[in-house]
Order: structure tokens, then sequence, then C-alpha cells
């Protein structure tokens, strides 16, 4: 059984449909990256499974469990956290009130712990008294990440982590993903960087305009494929 | 030149009171960014609830307070959560309309069950001792505990905010309401404990509004009013700067009521209206918004 | 694949605000408002008078209603408005001696004049701020108004009748309709309450017709996309609060020309002028012209039925507030409109479209 599996998954922003019938499945300690163009529902997606969005109990399951129906707050709880677009920090807090907001309603107190995620990104170590407002894209990012982390997930939802980054950030925060799934930790990316992506991940579903457009092995996939799955 | 000196310790320890009515409505909006109508009427109705306590039980106001306290923090956490969290939202209206219906429930529930009489809370010879500080100036003891008491809210207050989990989560939550779901925060429980402990706040400026002069139940809406005068007086996001923004309110009537007592409330509006002219986001500003 | 568009066949739009429904309730509307005009030929007493109050509670609501529920502008203040029209037709007539039919319309000047200076204050407020601020001004006004001994102070003055009796007119409507001179006022009273409450109608209505009734309904909507659209929201919501300042003065001079007893309490009271059309706009439903009509009629019903039971009163129209706002927040009108998709003051504009399927 798949640890985190989507069927038939619906999104409207009121009368506006987002995603038709959206089929996909995550293996434990899988990263799986969805791709696609500007709009085509790949945030709305991630939203949907972080419990943002309503929908029906049984589109999104969980260790076979119906959790889309589900709060945001329960389903950090049982074990998904998703790293906002836009990182989102919460302005007012420190660098490390951040973290520990994250770590606000787990219930274990391993494998994440304050130490180890400034082992993970040592740069959040020396900012960690700073307004998070003040920190550099890229340690914000890092300190969005690393305050996901903090809830110990086994899922983790990686919503656009490389926009607005210089390339050399770029790989500085993809450097960090071997550790994170070295903890057993599934990563659903949601990129529009292919090429990071690609590397990174061992499936790729491609979505056009709410749908599945294409999926499969990184390598196993064409430059001609992809190209028609972006743009139809 | 006595008179003026009097003037200003009267006018700084009355704002003290006005600190305290100011404290809970600034922390509801820190948190939850919910304007309370009916801010004056809950005071007033908390300060019921310890005149009855201390009558039927034969306390001490000081002792009946202690009582009231955990009792009114459980209305509040249930009024949150019952009530005011549906009415939260983009939307403005419903919140400024469920608080001000409430307001006249409260009023009207007061007066259908206590009637228009005028009440105090009696606490024995320490209602009217006063400590000289020589010339012909006295300053009362009740005002003065007032004072402390309100410094000693606002540092507690600002412990829980700053040095507390719950503390950081009203923090966030205010911040980004999404993102603090996010982080597994239960958005409606977090409000609904900022307005438990906003509800003990308005207990203890109950205790002092009743122990300093009559309260009936036609007084709240004044309350409201000297309350959010000395929220925007002292800029919004700190509650240092409400201590600050009640000081200057009291201290605007004290003066005023020395020219003519017909103008206490009457020169308070006028000053918080030229703080309002003259620096839009009061003298102490914190929040962005 | 297929070019969507190029498949539909052409389509030809019209926009439309009126359609035949609301034409013909135009046409009742006159009707109503012909019957309204004749009524003391045939009503008694009582029923005028209710109608008066039914009338300015109807006026000042729709005052509020724009205020609100188009500009945004949430005040609970708007009984600074009120007091103010009442002081400034006392003080004309008692004092200076001026007719007060002529009192009414300089009422309306006056609060005028006197929202634009408020508004720069009070609109350095935001949102809910505002609101409270707006409260504080009516305030300032009701202590101002205490002060002025020529006035009565704080005990307040009253009309001899002499005055209540100069309104042009009575004479005739004593003669024409055979009736003495306390019901001859009255009847005075009614008209003008009519023409007060029919003229905020058709101006609410034409101003939400107007283009910058269009431009009212984006700030509803959403301010920041509005302004980026180039609608200057704040000389709109200015030229609302002021407009509205000025027609709530009128009706606040007829409401204390038919009490014929001023006092600063009164006439700057939160309850009777704010607590009260707030409720009669939310009940009857907010944002709409036909909302504040029903929540005027049943607001009038119910204090006239229940108003003995006093402070019960009070607490049930407060919880019936409170759950409408939070079970019906388009009050009873939007519950029946959207059942039946009704309207009948067109506002909105609708898309028609007339599918020409020849050209396909």
């Amino acid at each position: 059984m798949p640890l985190l599996r989507t069927q038939k998954l619906t999104a409207f922003y009121g009368d506006f449909q987002a995603l038709y019938g959206i089929d996909t499945s995550l293996e434990a300690s899988e990263t799986i990256a969805i791709i696609g163009a500007n709009g085509a529902g790949k945030s709305t997606f991630l939203k949907a499974i972080a419990g943002l969005i309503e929908g029906p109990a049984d589109s999104v399951l969980l260790d076979g469990l119906p959790i889309g129906a589900k709060r945001a707050a329960d389903i950090v709880r049982l074990g998904v956290a998703l790293v906002p677009e836009g990182r989102r920090l919460f302005p007012s807090l420190t660098v490390e009130e951040n973290l520990l907001i994250g770590g606000h309603s787990r219930k274990l107190a391993a494998p994440w712990t304050l130490d180890r995620v400034y082992a993970l990104f040592p740069v959040l170590k020396e900012r960690r008294s700073s307004a998070a407002p003040l920190l550099s894209g890229g340690q914000q990012q890092m300190a969005a990440i690393g305050r996901a982390l903090m809830s110990n997930p086994r899922v983790l939802l990686c919503d656009e982590i490389s926009l607005g980054l210089a390339p050399i950030v770029i790989a500085d925060i993809y450097a960090a993903l071997p550790q994170i799934k070295a903890e057993g930790t599934s990563v659903v990316l949601v990129e529009q960087d292919i090429v990071q992506a690609m590397k990174a991940a061992d499936r790729v579903y491609c979505f056009q305009e709410g749908r599945v457009s294409l999926e499969g092995r990184p390598r196993a996939l064409s430059r001609d494929q992809i190209h028609r799955a972006y743009f139809g | 030149m006595t008179g003026f000196l009097d003037a200003i310790i009267q006018g700084i320890l009355l704002g003290g009171l006005y600190a305290l009515f100011a404290t809970g409505l600034s922390l509801m909006f820190g948190v939850m960014r919910l304007v309370n109508l009916a801010h004056g009427d809950l005071i007033v109705l908390a300060a019921f609830a310890i005149f009855v306590v201390a009558e039927r039980l034969g306390l001490d106001p000081f002792v009946a307070v202690l009582l009231a306290a955990p009792i009114l923090f459980a209305i509040g956490f249930a009024l949150q959560h019952v009530l005011l969290n549906r009415a939260l939202g983009r939307d403005l209206l419903p919140p400024l309309l469920v608080t001000f219906g409430l307001s006249i429930i409260i009023q009207n529930g007061l007066l259908q069950m206590f009637s228009a009489d005028s009440r105090r809370l009696r606490s024995g010879a320490i209602e009217t001792a006063s400590i000289s500080l020589g010339g012909d100036i006295a300053v009362g003891v009740v005002p003065l505990l007032t004072l402390a008491s309100a410094i000693a809210v606002i540092v507690l207050l600002n412990i829980i905010f700053y040095r507390t989990a719950i503390g950081r989560a009203f923090r966030a939550t205010s911040d980004d309401l999404d993102v603090a779901q996010l982080m597994g925060i239960d958005v409606n429980r977090t409000f609904a404990i900022a307005m438990g402990i906003a509800f003990v706040v308005i207990a203890i400026a109950a205790l002092y509004l009743g122990l300093r002069a009559n309260f009936d139940p036609t007084i709240g809406p004044a309350r409201l009013l000297y309350a959010f005068e000395a929220v925007i007086i002292g800029g919004l996001g700190s509650f240092w700067g409400t201590l600050a923004g009640g000081i200057v309110l009291g201290l605007a009537q004290t003066i005023g009521a020395r020219i003519d007592p017909e103008w206490q409330i009457l020169s308070g509006h006028l000053a918080f209206l030229v703080v309002l002219a003259i620096r839009p986001r009061g003298l102490f500003p914190r929040a962005v918004d | 694949m297929m070019d969507a568009g190029a498949a539909r066949p052409t389509r030809v739009f019209r926009i439309e605000t009126a359609d035949r429904l609301s034409r013909t309730s135009a046409i009742i509307a006159c009707i109503v408002l012909l019957m309204l005009v004749l009524l003391p030929v045939f009503a008694g007493r009582t029923l005028i008078q209710d109608l008066i109050f039914l009338f300015y509670m109807l006026a000042l609501a729709q005052c509020w209603n724009l205020l609100a529920g188009y500009a945004g502008l949430i005040s609970v203040g708007q009984q600074a408005f009120v007091g103010l029209g009442g002081y400034v037709l006392f003080a004309l007539t008692l004092i200076g001696g001026a007719n007060p039919l002529l009192a009414i319309p300089v009422a309306g000047i006056v609060s005028a004049a006197l929202a634009l200076p408020t508004a720069l204050i009070v609109f350095r407020l935001r949102g809910a701020y505002f609101a409270i601020g707006t409260w504080v001004v009516a305030e300032v006004y009701r202590l101002v108004f205490a002060q002025v001994k020529a006035l009565g102070g704080g005990t307040g003055t009253s009309l001899s009748p002499s005055v209540t009796s100069s309104v042009p007119g009575i004479e005739w409507i004593k003669t024409a309709l055979d009736v003495r001179t306390p019901a001859a006022r009255d009847i005075a009273s009614y008209w003008l309450a009519l023409a007060l409450m029919a003229g905020t109608l058709a101006f609410v209505y034409l101003v939400l017709r107007s283009r910058r009734g269009l431009a009212l309904g984006a700030i509803r909507d959403r301010e920041a996309a509005a302004a980026s659209l180039g609608v200057d929201i704040d000389r709109i919501k200015l030229a609302v609060y002021v407009a509205t300042a000025a027609m709530t003065g009128m009706v606040g001079a007829l409401i204390y020309l038919q009490k014929a007893r001023i006092s600063p309490d009164a006439a700057f009271s939160v309850l009777d002028w704010t607590a009260y059309v707030l409720f009669i706009v939310v009940i009857g439903g907010i944002g709409t012209i036909e909302g504040p009509v029903i929540g005027a009629i049943i607001f009038y019903l119910m204090q006239r039925y229940l108003a003995d039971f006093g402070a019960w009163y009070l607490i049930l129209l407060g919880t019936l507030g409170i759950l409408v706002m939070l079970f019906a927040p388009r009050g009873l009108w939007g519950l029946v409109s959207e059942r039946y998709d009704l309207t009948l003051f067109p506002t909105r504009r609708r898309l028609v479209v007339n599918e020409d399927r020849s050209q396909g």
C-alpha cells in the first residue's frame, strides 16, 4: 500500500475548478516531483493534501486512512507537513521561534530536533535570534523547510522551494534533500525548475490544466514527451 | 503649582485604570484582530460577577476576584469558541455586529437582573486609605494599586506572549492564519484561550472599576470608548504603548476636570482626536497594519 | 485539438440593469407612493404617527446601508448627525426664529459641513477602528451640546407650539381635511417624512445605478483591486460619508420637529439612532435596497408589539441580529432573493447573452 495516495482529487476556488480528478501515489521514502506550467494546479494539489482546501474524505488517503476532509491542523499531526509557496515565515517571530512553532503539535521528539535542523542548515543557527523578515531569501527557505521538519513529518510537501533564488542557493537547498530522505521521509516537490526536479525525484508527474498529463521515471521520459505534457 | 502637580499624579493613577480597561481590548485585537464593541459591558458584567461572589460568600472583593477569575476565563473561552470564532473572517461587519448585539444583550440582561441601581465593591478601610506625599498631595491606596496591577498585568502578558509556547502560537496566528494551521495550531482553541486570558484581565479591571466608583449596567459603552482611546493613543501592537495611552488619557481627563468638572470626559475625547490628527498611528506604534 | 472559441456560435452581449419585473415594480412603487401620499385622508392619527416613525427609521437605514453596505464604512456614530440635525433645527427656530421647513435643509447643509472635518480625522482609522472612532465623535458632539446653555444644556429644551404649528400648510390641512391643529401637525410631519424617505430611497437607487455606484460595488468587493483599477477610493468614500451625513442630519431635524423636545442624551443616543438602524439593515439584508425596507417593517412591528417588554425586547432584538448575521449574513431579503432570483430595485448590471446560432 502506498504511503500517500490521491484518488479522483478535485479542488475548487469558489466556482472555479482547479483540479479534475488527480490520481497519484507516493511510496514510503520516495520522492516525487510535480511539474507543469503556471496555473496547472500544482500548488492547489499540495494545498488540498495539506487540508487548506476542503474535499471529500476519501480523495486523499494516508496509510489507507481517509484524510481528505480533515483540517490542516489535524493533517500535520498525522505526519504531513507543507513548506508553503513563498516560504511564509511568521514575521513577528525569530528564526528559532519559527522552528519551534513548527514542532508545536508533534508527539515524538525524534528524529528532528532544533539541533539537527541547525546541523542541516548551519546558517540558521547563526541567525537564530533574528526576526524572520531580516533573513535572505535562501535563508528564509531553509528556515521554512526546517520549520516543516520540526513536526517530524512522514510526508514533506515542498511548494516551489527554488522560486526566486540564485542557482548556487538552490543547489545548497537541494543538497539537504538526501539527508531528509535518509530519515525515511517521503517528499513531494512542486517545481518550475524541471532540471532540479528531475534530478531529485524518483518519479515525476506532469500536470496540465488540473489533470495529470504524464507520469514516469525521469530517465524514461524524453524531452519531447515532457514538452507535450507541459503545453498540450 | 501643587494643584497642577496633584492633577498630574492623579491623572497618571487614573491612567492605570484605563490601561487595565484597554489591555484586554489590545489583547483581543493583537491575537484575533477582533474589535470588541461589548468590551465595556463585559467589564461591567465582571464587576457584577465579583459583586455577587463577594456578597453571597461574604468575601472581600480582592478574594472574590480570585474566585471569579477562573469562572470568567471559562466564560471567555466558551464565548469565543461558540460564538465569536464563527463571526471572524475577512468581512469586518460580522464581528462588529455580533459584539454590538452582545453589548445590548449584556446591558439589558444586567438591568433585568440587578435593576438600574448603582453598586459598589466594598473592601473596608483600604477604599479610603491614602499615602501623603508631603505638601497637600496625597495618593489613594486603591488608585496606586490600580496602576501597580496594570503594570503587573502587562509584565505577565509580555511573559506569556514572548516566553511561552501558547504566546508563540498567539503571535504566529495573528501573523498568518493559514500557515499557523499548517503548524498544527488549532486556531479556534488558540483564540478561545486568548479570550479566556482577556477575560481574566477584564476581571482585574472590573475589580478596580468597582472599588473606585459606583457602577450600574449602563456605564459599559463609555468604558469601551476609554479603552479604545487608550489603545489608539498608545499605538497598536504593544502592551506598554497601551499603558502609555491610558496614562495620556487619564492625564487629559484629570487636567480637563481641573479647568471645569464638566469637561473631564470631553477633554479626554479631544486629546484622543488631537493625537489621531497629528500622529494617526499613535504615540508608540509597533504593529505594521 | 480544436479551438474551442471558434466552435461556439457568435454571441451578442447586452448589459442591462432593469428587467421587466423591475419595470413592473417601478410602477407598483409609484402607485404605493401615491397611496401613501393620500393616506391621511382616510387614516387615523395613530397610524400616521406610526408611519412617521417607520419612514424616518427607513430613511436612516438606507443611509447607513449606503455607508456600510456599499462604501464599506461601518459607522456606529451616525447618531452624531441625527442629533446635530435636531439641534440645528432647535437653534434656528428657537433662537433664530426661522421657519422649521427652512431649518430642515439647513440642518442637512450644517451636517455635511461638519462631516468634512470629522471625516478628516476618523478616516485615519481603518476598518473596525473606524467604527469606534465615529462613536467617539458622536460623544464629542453630545458633550459639546450639553454645554450649550441656550439650548437647555444637559437637560435639553422644548419647541413651543407656536414653532411646531408654523410649518406652512398646516392651516390648509386643517381646513382641507377638517382636523384639529395637533393632527394637522402630524399630517404635515407625515408628508415631510414620506418625502425624505422617498427622496433617500431614490437617491440611494440613483447613486448605485450611476458610474460611481459601480465603483462603490468594487470598493465593497475588494478595496485593493478597486484601487488598482484606478478607482479613487478615498474621494468616493468621502463623498458618500458627507452625503449620508447631510441626509441623516435632515432626518434628524424632522425627527426632533415631530418630537418637539430635545436633550443631548436622547438626540445622540447610540441605541436609538445607530443600534436599531444597524439591526434593521442587517436583519433585512445589507447591501441591497430591498433589505432595509423589509428590516424596517419588521422592526416597526417588533417595536409596536414587543416594546412593552422593555429589556427583554432589546435582548431579543440583539439575539435576532446576532443569529441573522451568523446564519443568514445576507439577511431576510438575501434568503428570499436567493431562492426566487428576484430583484425589485436592480442596481447590478446583468450580462444578457443573445446566442445567435445562424452565424455559427
